[in-house]
This record gives C-alpha cells, structure tokens and sequence, in this order.
C-alpha cells in the first residue's frame, strides 16, 4: 500500500480522474483546428522562403533589374540564367530573359543576397508539383507579367 | 399464420435492425466524440458531416472476404462470430423501451440479460481459441479473466436493487421508481455498476483484450469481413443492454416529465437516457489511458468488491429495518 492508504489513495484517483474527465469536456467545446487542406488553405508565413521570384515595383509597373549578373555569378548551382538587350532610344539594358532551373536550386538565397537592387525575393509557393522536369524551369519575367501586371492592366480594363 | 407467430416474427426483424442501427448510431457518436476531443472535424467526407459514413463502412465490409488462417479449428472459427452476435440480440426482446413497447415481459427479464451478456465471454474464448495465433489467445485470456473477475461487483451491485425492490420483472423495477430514481438512494451501486459494466464490455480505460500496441487487435485479430463486423455489432449491442440496464435500475427507464408526444414520450426519454450514459463511456475512452493489469485486479479486488458487499449488507440492513 502507498504512502496515502486506503482511502486516501480512493480519494486521490477518483479525484484526478474526475478532473481528466473535466479536461476532455472543454477540450470537445472548443472550435476544431484542424485545416483541411484542399478546400482550405493556411496563410504562409512571410519569412517563408520559397524560389526567388522578380519583385514588382508598384511606381515603375515592372521589375527594378539591372540585368548586372550578380545573381547568376552568386548563384552555386548555375541555375540563373539572365540576359539583357538594349532597346531603342534607351541608356540602360533592359531584361528580356530571366530563367530560373528550379530542379538544380538549393534554395540558398545567395542570389537575393547578391542583387544591389533588392529586385528578387522568395516567392509564397509551396505546393508546387509538376509531371515533368521542364516544368520546373521557370520564366521569372512571364510570372511577373501573370501575377502582377496583366491582373493590374485587367483592372484598369475594366474601370 | 398465427397472430403469436406473426408478432415474434415482426419483433425479430425490428430488434436486429435495432442492432444494426445502434452500431451505425454509435460508431458515428464515437467517431465525432472521439475526434472533437482532439479538436478535429471527425467524419466529413462521406455525406453531410459524414453521417452516411458508416453505410459506406457496413457495405465495405459485407463485400469482403472471411479468410480462414491455416491450421485454425474452422468450425468453431466460423462458429464464434454468430455465438457472439445472437445472444447480444436477445437481451431486446426484453427490454422495455417504454410503458407498452417490450416485446416479451418476463418475471426474470434482468436474470436473462445478465446471462445472455455473460454468454459472450464464450463466443471470444471460442474465436481466441479457434484462431490458432498466439495474439489471439492473449487477447482472450485476458478478456475471459476480466469478464469473470468484473461480473461479481456488477451482480453484487445489481443485487442491492432487487433487494428493495424485491423483483426482477424490468417493468416492476421502472414501477418501484415512482417517486425518485434508485440513483439517488445507491449511487454507489451505480459508480460500481458502471464501471464493471465498462470493464465487461472491454471499453477502454479498460480495454487489454483489445490493446492494439501489445495484441494488434486480441481475440478477432483473424477475423475480416462479416466475422469481424459481427463481433463490432455484438460489442455495440453489448455496451447499449449495459447502459440501457444502468437507465432502468437507476435512473427510472422510461419515466421522465410529460411531453407532448403521446405514446413516444416514453421512448424518447428513455433513448435519451441511454444514449447520455453511452457517451459517458465515448467520453472515458478519449480521456484515459489504458491500465495495466494488476491494476485492473486489485482495482476490482481491493476496491470494488469490499464496496460492492458493503453497499449490499447496509442496503439488506436499511431494508430490514424499514
């Protein structure tokens, strides 16, 4: 026999049990937190660090690269590939290329790190899947045009 | 045909169909219960909030194959399943739902139920036995001496009862309540009643037939298909005649305050009684963990029993008394 005796050891468990039983009662009356997955989806934490995408500039209704190199040449695994053509009547390069092999990256953010300009940044994709490997080489200027500046030029569309 | 034939007949097919219902009925509750313990949605595919899920689970298993293991005794492999489901059935030919709604009204109703529940421990020592699998056996050792250690507190505090009421016709128990329920004068008798009857239905917190970590599944680890729904079934069927027993021996069975429903109040009240006690027990399996089985002994042993007699000589004394 415990240290408690007989009844006290009576007391005791029928106590606590009493008391678990309060426990799983409040717990069944609280909202459920379970997300369930396809239908709902959680908000992805701004720190998440996704593949690099080009940031959109509001003021300039584009991208502010420079289309330097210096992500390319920081890049370990030589899966940036950027390239430049000047156009008429302009000073500077503009960007006509900015590919990104998505299966060769390691995600390690050397190119964010690299740009002077802070014109790329991680992406909020995480559920991205694909049949073929092609798939995953991205046109990052395209992305830009789809989520940026085609939905803005559809809005003032239809204003 | 006889009309006498014709009414067995017609209570036959209602009281199976009960059964059946009250599995779906019960393992949807446990499902959701269990799953909104843990503060997940449960059940949501299948169906509105998932309740047709356990159709599309009956079906599943009616579709699939019994498969007899090697070297088992494949008469009495066979044979376990039904011995387990048929005398979990009859307990509801006797059971009053309400004041005119039982289908045989015995002097001995109670004695019946308790033997017919009884009668299930040979059905699992049958299949633990015909499995020829070390598990299965385990299982049923354990189940068997569980069983038969846990019928002397819940007799001894069923037997205070009868001593007051001095009958064991249901219907005269639910009369003997008129003016207050027996819960009140031995709730003793019904902690103790309760918690054999958990044990004797191999409900967690008393489960070890059943631990899945130690015996994957104990005495119906063979079994798939019917056999094993069969045994679901009787176990459903077992924990309702249990809580619906508790509902008539303490808590006044059918009787309850008027409603505006006529013939149906009695029903209503007393499936509202029953199905209050059967989610205390969902409610007890999703909070405790499993004991250990000399705590399983000396809890019945030392505590229930001494309690159980004591209960029963000053119920006797007070009766005598009076």
């Amino acid at each position: 026999m415990s240290k408690r005796g007989y009844f006290g050891e009576l007391w005791f468990g029928a106590k606590s049990l009493l008391i678990g039983l309060k426990v799983t009662i409040v717990e069944m009356f609280k909202p459920i937190v379970t997300v369930q997955y396809p239908r709902e989806e959680c908000d992805i934490t701004p720190n998440y660090r996704g593949h690099v995408e080009l940031v959109f500039n509001p003021e300039t209704g584009g991208c502010d690269c420079i289309v330097c190199g210096m992500c390319a040449k920081a890049c370990p695994s030589d899966c940036i590939v950027v390239k430049g053509e000047k156009k008429e009547g302009e000073k500077r390069k503009s960007l006509s290329l900015f590919s990104l092999d998505f299966t060769k990256c390691s995600l390690c953010g050397s190119c964010v790190e690299a740009c002077p300009k802070s014109a790329l940044d991680y992406s909020q994709d995480y559920n991205i899947a694909g049949f073929t490997r092609e798939e995953f080489h991205y046109d990052l200027i395209e992305r830009l045009e789809r989520r940026h500046i085609q939905p803005l030029a559809a809005a003032a569309g239809g204003n | 045909m006889p009309p006498e034939l014709l009414r067995m007949i017609i209570a036959a097919v209602l009281v199976v169909s009960f059964v059946f219902l009250n599995a779906m009925v019960l393992g949807y509750m446990e499902r959701k219960v269990s799953a909104h313990i843990q503060r997940r949605p449960g059940l949501m595919e299948v169906g509105p909030h998932g309740v047709l899920q356990l159709i599309i689970d009956g079906l599943k298993l009616i579709g699939k194959q019994l498969v007899v293991p090697e070297g088992s005794n494949k008469f009495l492999f066979r044979l376990a399943p039904l011995l387990s489901f048929a005398p979990c059935v009859l307990p509801f030919v006797v059971i009053p739902f309400s004041r005119k709604l039982q289908i045989v009204s015995m002097d001995v109703s109670l004695i019946f139920i308790l033997a017919m529940t009884s009668i299930n421990v040979v059905a699992i020592l049958v299949a633990g036995w015909a499995s020829n699998n070390k598990y299965s056996l385990f299982g049923t050792f354990r189940s068997v001496a569980q069983a038969v250690s846990y019928e002397i507190p819940m007799l001894l505090s069923l037997l205070s009862i009868i001593l007051m009421t001095s009958t064991f016709s249901l219907q005269g128990i639910i009369a003997a309540q008129k003016y207050y329920w027996f819960i009140l004068v031995q709730p003793l008798a019904f902690i103790i009643y309760f918690i054999s009857g958990l044990a004797e239905t191999n409900r967690a917190p008393f489960d070890l037939p059943e631990a899945e970590s130690e015996l994957t599944a104990g005495f119906h680890t063979e079994y798939s298909g019917m056999g094993f729904s069969f045994f679901f079934l009787a176990e459903y069927a077992n924990m309702f005649t249990v809580c619906s027993i508790a509902t008539i021996l303490f808590l006044g069975g059918w009787k309850g305050i008027p409603l505006p429903l006529g013939d149906f109040t009695g029903i209503v009240w007393f499936m509202l009684k029953v199905y209050g006690l059967l989610f205390v027990m969902i409610w007890a399996r999703w909070t405790y963990p499993r004991v250990r089985f000399d705590q399983l002994m000396s809890f019945c042993w030392k505590y229930l029993i001494p309690f159980a007699l004591a209960n029963l000589l000053i119920t006797a004394v007070v009766v005598k008394l009076i």
